[in-house]
């Protein structure tokens, strides 16, 4: 969001940054709306057996397990898609300065290494834990 | 989107703020909830000495145990355990789980209460706002909460020796299972015992450093002073703008962590306990589940950027002293900042060489010692190019250059002596053994602590506006350098053969530490004179304490620059007032230009500004403040 | 004294102080739950099959509560874009519908989910007995549809002394819909609408049974890391409650006059803080209770 203009100045000109504002205002209407729907969808697939449809797709078999994790690929996908929603426009981040993305990088990479070091180590382990 | 290079100024709407900053504030604003951050880094500076202090004499204590196992300890030994209760020393003799708590204790006291904040906190406080031309923090009100958080931690972990069963004891990294039980059962409180209130203090010393690194970051991002671009800061806040990236983003799995074995202790939940756990016989009753593994890779994702945020901070403190002291700038100032930074960046990426010993396969094995041995080199680069900076210099033997040149070879040895823990293979002989001990005690003690003294020698006139006595100073400096030696050179060959840190006895029932001689004397045997050294290091502080105080009132009055050194903390008055700056300060220089060829003067402080006829190397159109 | 660039942005930066500091702490407290989502993707991929429970959680309700978020992250932006419109009172109305919402999910989890988990009671049965209670796991029917095996009886516990008195050598249980027919197909997946316990008592041998618990964190792996999770999130949630209230009542009148951007500024700020509560509550409603 760009910077407003003085308060003692030209009350005209701030009716224009108002004015922007407010188109911005159906931006996040539209954004709420579509967090709901897909919180609905969010619902709604979990209760769909990925597991039969991938396995009569694939022609193969796919065990109760391998279907719960297609679910949970599946959620997780559609959870990462409104979690962008919520940062890009309620948190502005689609307009935000060069610096917060960066900072914001070097976190996203040093919590994806934790999980994923982690996970490597946990599976690294020549005797049976 | 894109800044806009022209400078645009706002008008502050702001006539009522303006008039807050003429009342008098009362005694309580003034010195104990001061939102000043000279005030809050003094508060910190005296409370971060005090543990250490404490810590040390912990260690002290410990010392007779390790060198005359059993025999009760002579003049305080009848009055401690009326100090930590009956259960700690019955006749003066150590009990092992007192041993153990001491153990614990020293090791969290020092690092979490004594150093992170005297060289983060106190230093960081005092000094950055100054070195960067600004009034204050971005966030003083935050900066209060941080220190008082921090207090209400200290309190908190202090009181923990004072509860039934005495303070944690299951070593400063808390491993589970044993620290998920113990102080628990007949005769502990649930909440109130050694183990819990170790947990419960460190989420507010976790609280009070992850607030300090938001407005460490923030101040330096924001605050510096017309002209002083990222590349003309001093080296100081370069480190100290690193290490609160790694408290910011190292802490909170840590946090995580300490939540989830609060979870445990109180909640019976089973994050890191697995099933088929007995104790005392009686199978527990948990759910199971759990993995005690999840503990080690949480704490040490903290434990390595840790480490760093120890020592980064006293490679900017030694910087600015190397420099001051031999009159020429700092050499290699681009390739220093690009290692502390890449320093920053791998210390993330190499938790697992505290971990070699959990069984992990070759994979992840190999990944940790690759990037362990990388991070090697930024550390090399940085001790190289400090040696580099003496050389042609015109070395003055100041009290805090004394300390200074210390520790480039003490952190040498450090440094050095960890190689072999980076490998896999070494490391399932050293592991636990008193060669790490001796490793990272040479980093932290004749390292980092040298470079806090030499912090403390060198900012004490900005800070009182007086100096602290030479000839004192250099008394403090010579025992403890020879004692730090004698204490932790000897203790590479006892761990070398095998003898095992955390044993209550030292060594004395074990056969490996007392069959075979090093240089003459057994494994336990070399606890005599490891100890004795200890004891007389402790005796040298005393002229540094006693100095410190009487110098505050009595001390040499100085001018406001008595170093003659170039950054911004020395252009404002000492000790500066509240806005710190009469002018508020432009940045003209890089942080040190000393020995300029043609100048009357051998330095030439930052905010002087560049004359036409100067000879610079750069270009006329650089001559213009960025 | 005044510190700069609390209002204005610094030129080269674009950015004011406070902006940057919520992202700081923004993530830092990414890196908070990432510790805690990494316990549970552990504790999860290492639970043994069959001790995973799936279902338990209601998830009506737990829809309810996400759409309760998702509406006051709307209305907290809205407040916000009112104030930088300078229309306080539209901000005034915004900003209590975001601390009504905040206060719903909160009792709304508080004084209704977790209670209702403490009176559900759960045994889990010793492997070497479980073919003796066939009829309440139906474990035959499992292998046969290569389903995790069922090694829970859960349901309202209908004798709860038996918790305490060592006299007492059986547990009574009016048995949840899968355990008291366990081989209908209808019972092979978790249903939306949460059924209720039905009337039929099953009696268990205490020396039959593994532990029993109510649905309480010390339960199993799956309660510890969500009363874990969902409590330090609910923390956050009241935070966030507390904040807006104080930017609401009339103490923030006087600010808007002395200076609208300042306060526009401290709404910006914690409104970021809000959004991120509601964007962790966005993985842990999937993960918890639908998954």
């Amino acid at each position: 969001m760009n910077n407003p203009p003085e308060v003692a100045q030209d009350p005209k000109e701030y009716e224009e940054y108002a004015h922007g504002v407010q188109k911005h205002v159906r931006g996040y209407l539209m954004v709420g709306a579509t967090l709901l729907l897909f919180t609905l969808i969010t619902v709604a697939l979990s209760y769909v057996d990925f597991g039969a449809i991938l396995s009569s797709l694939f022609h193969t078999n796919l065990t109760a397990t391998q279907g719960r994790k297609a679910n949970i690929t599946v959620a997780v996908l559609v959870a990462t898609f409104k979690a962008g929603l919520v940062a890009a426009i309620f948190m502005h981040l689609a307009a935000e300065r060069r610096l917060i993305y960066r900072i914001l990088i070097f976190t996203g990479f040093f919590v994806l290494g934790l999980f994923w070091l982690t996970l490597l180590a946990w599976y690294d382990y020549p005797i049976f834990r | 989107m894109d800044t806009s290079t022209s400078v645009v100024t706002h008008h502050e709407p702001h006539a009522h703020d303006a008039a807050h900053e003429h009342h008098e504030l009362g005694f309580w604003r003034k010195y104990i909830f001061s939102t000043d951050h000279k005030v809050i880094g003094i508060q910190y500076g005296l409370c971060g000495m005090a543990f250490l202090f404490f810590g040390f004499c912990l260690m002290m204590m410990m010392r007779w145990q390790l060198a005359y196992p059993g025999q009760a300890m002579p003049v305080i030994g009848k009055w401690l355990p009326y100090i930590f209760g009956p259960e700690s020393m019955p006749d003066g003799k150590m009990t092992p789980n007192f041993y153990n708590s001491l153990g614990a204790m020293h090791g969290t006291i020092m690092i979490f209460l004594g150093v992170v904040p005297l060289a983060f906190a106190a230093f960081g406080n005092f000094v950055v706002p100054l070195q960067i031309g600004a009034p204050d923090m971005t966030f003083p009100k935050v900066n209060a909460a941080s220190f008082w958080a921090f207090a209400v931690g200290g309190v908190i972990m202090s009181m923990s020796f004072f509860v039934p069963g005495g303070a944690a004891k299951g070593g400063w990294t808390s491993y589970v299972p044993l620290a998920a039980f113990d102080d628990t059962g007949p005769g502990r409180y649930v909440v109130f015992n050694g183990q819990t209130l170790w947990l419960i203090g460190f989420i507010f010393l976790i609280t009070s450093s992850l607030l300090g690194a938001v407005n460490f970051i923030t101040t330096i991002i924001q605050l510096r002073a017309k002209g002083l671009t990222w590349m003309r800061l001093p080296f100081f806040v370069w480190a100290q703008f690193v290490t609160a990236f790694l408290l910011l983003l190292a802490f909170p799995p840590l946090e995580a962590a300490i939540i989830m074995q609060l979870m445990d202790r109180l909640a019976h939940t089973s994050f890191f306990l697995p099933a088929g756990l007995v104790l005392n016989g009686v199978p527990v009753s948990i759910s199971g589940g759990g993995s005690p593994l999840l503990w080690q890779h949480l704490f040490w994702f903290l434990g390595h950027p840790e480490v760093y945020v120890l020592i980064l901070p006293a490679f900017g403190i030694v910087g600015e002293i190397l420099a001051n002291n031999s009159r020429k700038p700092l050499w290699g100032y681009k390739s220093l900042v690009f290692s502390v930074l890449v320093i920053g960046f791998l210390s993330f990426i190499v938790w697992a060489h505290h971990m070699w010993l959990t069984g992990m396969g070759s994979a992840v094995s190999a990944f940790f010692q690759t990037t362990t041995l990388l991070i090697s080199i930024p550390s090399v680069i940085i001790l190289s190019a400090f040696f580099i900076s003496l050389w042609g210099g015109s070395i003055r033997f100041t009290v805090p250059m004394l300390f200074a040149t210390a520790f480039l070879p003490m952190f040498g040895i450090g440094g050095l002596t960890g190689i072999p823990l980076a490998f896999n293979s070494a490391d399932l002989y050293l592991h636990d053994t008193y060669y790490v001990i001796a490793h990272f005690h040479y980093i932290v003690a004749p390292g980092t602590l040298f470079g806090l003294f030499a912090g403390i020698y060198y900012w004490f006139p900005k800070a009182t506006g007086r100096k602290m006595s030479d000839f004192w100073g250099k008394v403090h400096f010579w025992p403890t350098l020879i004692c730090m030696n004698l204490i932790f050179l000897p203790m590479f060959l006892q761990g070398m053969a095998g003898m095992h840190r955390r044993w209550y006895d030292g060594g004395q029932g074990w056969n490996l530490a007392n069959e075979h001689t090093i240089w003459g004397l057994t494994g336990f045997q070399w606890n005599h004179p490891i100890s004795w050294a200890a004891w007389i290091m402790g005796l040298a502080q005393i002229p540094f304490i006693i100095n410190f105080f009487w110098s505050i009132k009595h001390g040499e009055k100085v001018n406001d620059n008595p170093w003659e050194a170039t950054t911004l903390e020395w252009t404002a008055p000492s000790p500066p007032p509240h806005g710190n700056f009469v002018t508020t300060p432009v940045a003209y220089r890089g942080p040190y230009e000393y020995s300029l060829p043609g100048g009357e003067r051998d330095y030439t402080m930052q905010n002087e500004p560049v004359e036409p006829t100067e000879r610079t190397r750069r270009k006329p159109a650089e001559l213009v403040p960025a | 004294m005044e510190i700069p660039y609390t209002i204005s942005t610094r030129p080269d930066t674009g950015l004011w102080n406070a902006k940057i500091g919520i992202w700081l702490f923004l993530a830092s407290e990414v890196m908070l739950f990432g510790g805690l989502f990494s316990a549970y993707i552990f504790l999860r991929i290492d639970s043994a099959p069959g001790m995973w429970p799936h279902g338990v959680l209601n998830v009506p309700v737990g829809t309810f509560n996400t759409c309760i978020l998702i509406l006051s992250s709307v209305t907290v932006v809205l407040a916000w874009a009112s104030l930088k419109m300078r229309r306080y009172n539209a901000y005034w109305w915004y900003m209590l519908a975001t601390i009504l919402c905040g206060i719903i999910f909160l009792v709304v989890k508080l004084a209704y989910e977790w209670p209702q988990k403490y009176d559900h009671f759960g045994i889990y049965i010793k492997p070497d007995a479980l073919g003796k209670y066939e009829q309440y796991l139906g474990n035959a029917y499992a292998t046969e549809k290569e389903l995790p095996p069922r090694l829970e009886i859960t349901g309202h516990l209908h004798n709860p002394e038996a918790l305490t008195n060592p006299n007492i050598k059986e547990y009574e249980v009016a048995l949840d819909p899968l355990n008291a027919d366990p081989t209908n197909p209808s019972m092979d997946r978790p249903h939306f609408f949460p059924l209720p316990v039905t009337h039929k008592i099953g009696t268990i041998e205490k020396e039959d049974v593994e532990r029993a618990t109510m649905f309480l964190p010390t339960h199993n792996a799956y309660f510890a890391s969500y009363f874990t999770i969902t409590g330090l999130h609910g923390l956050h949630v009241l935070a966030g409650v507390l904040v807006f209230i104080y930017m609401w009542l009339p103490v923030s009148k006087k600010l808007y006059q002395r200076n609208p951007e300042h306060l526009a500024n401290r709404v910006e700020v914690s409104g970021l803080f809000w959004h991120f509560v509601d964007l962790i509550w966005i993985f842990v409603f999937p993960l918890f209770y639908l998954l």
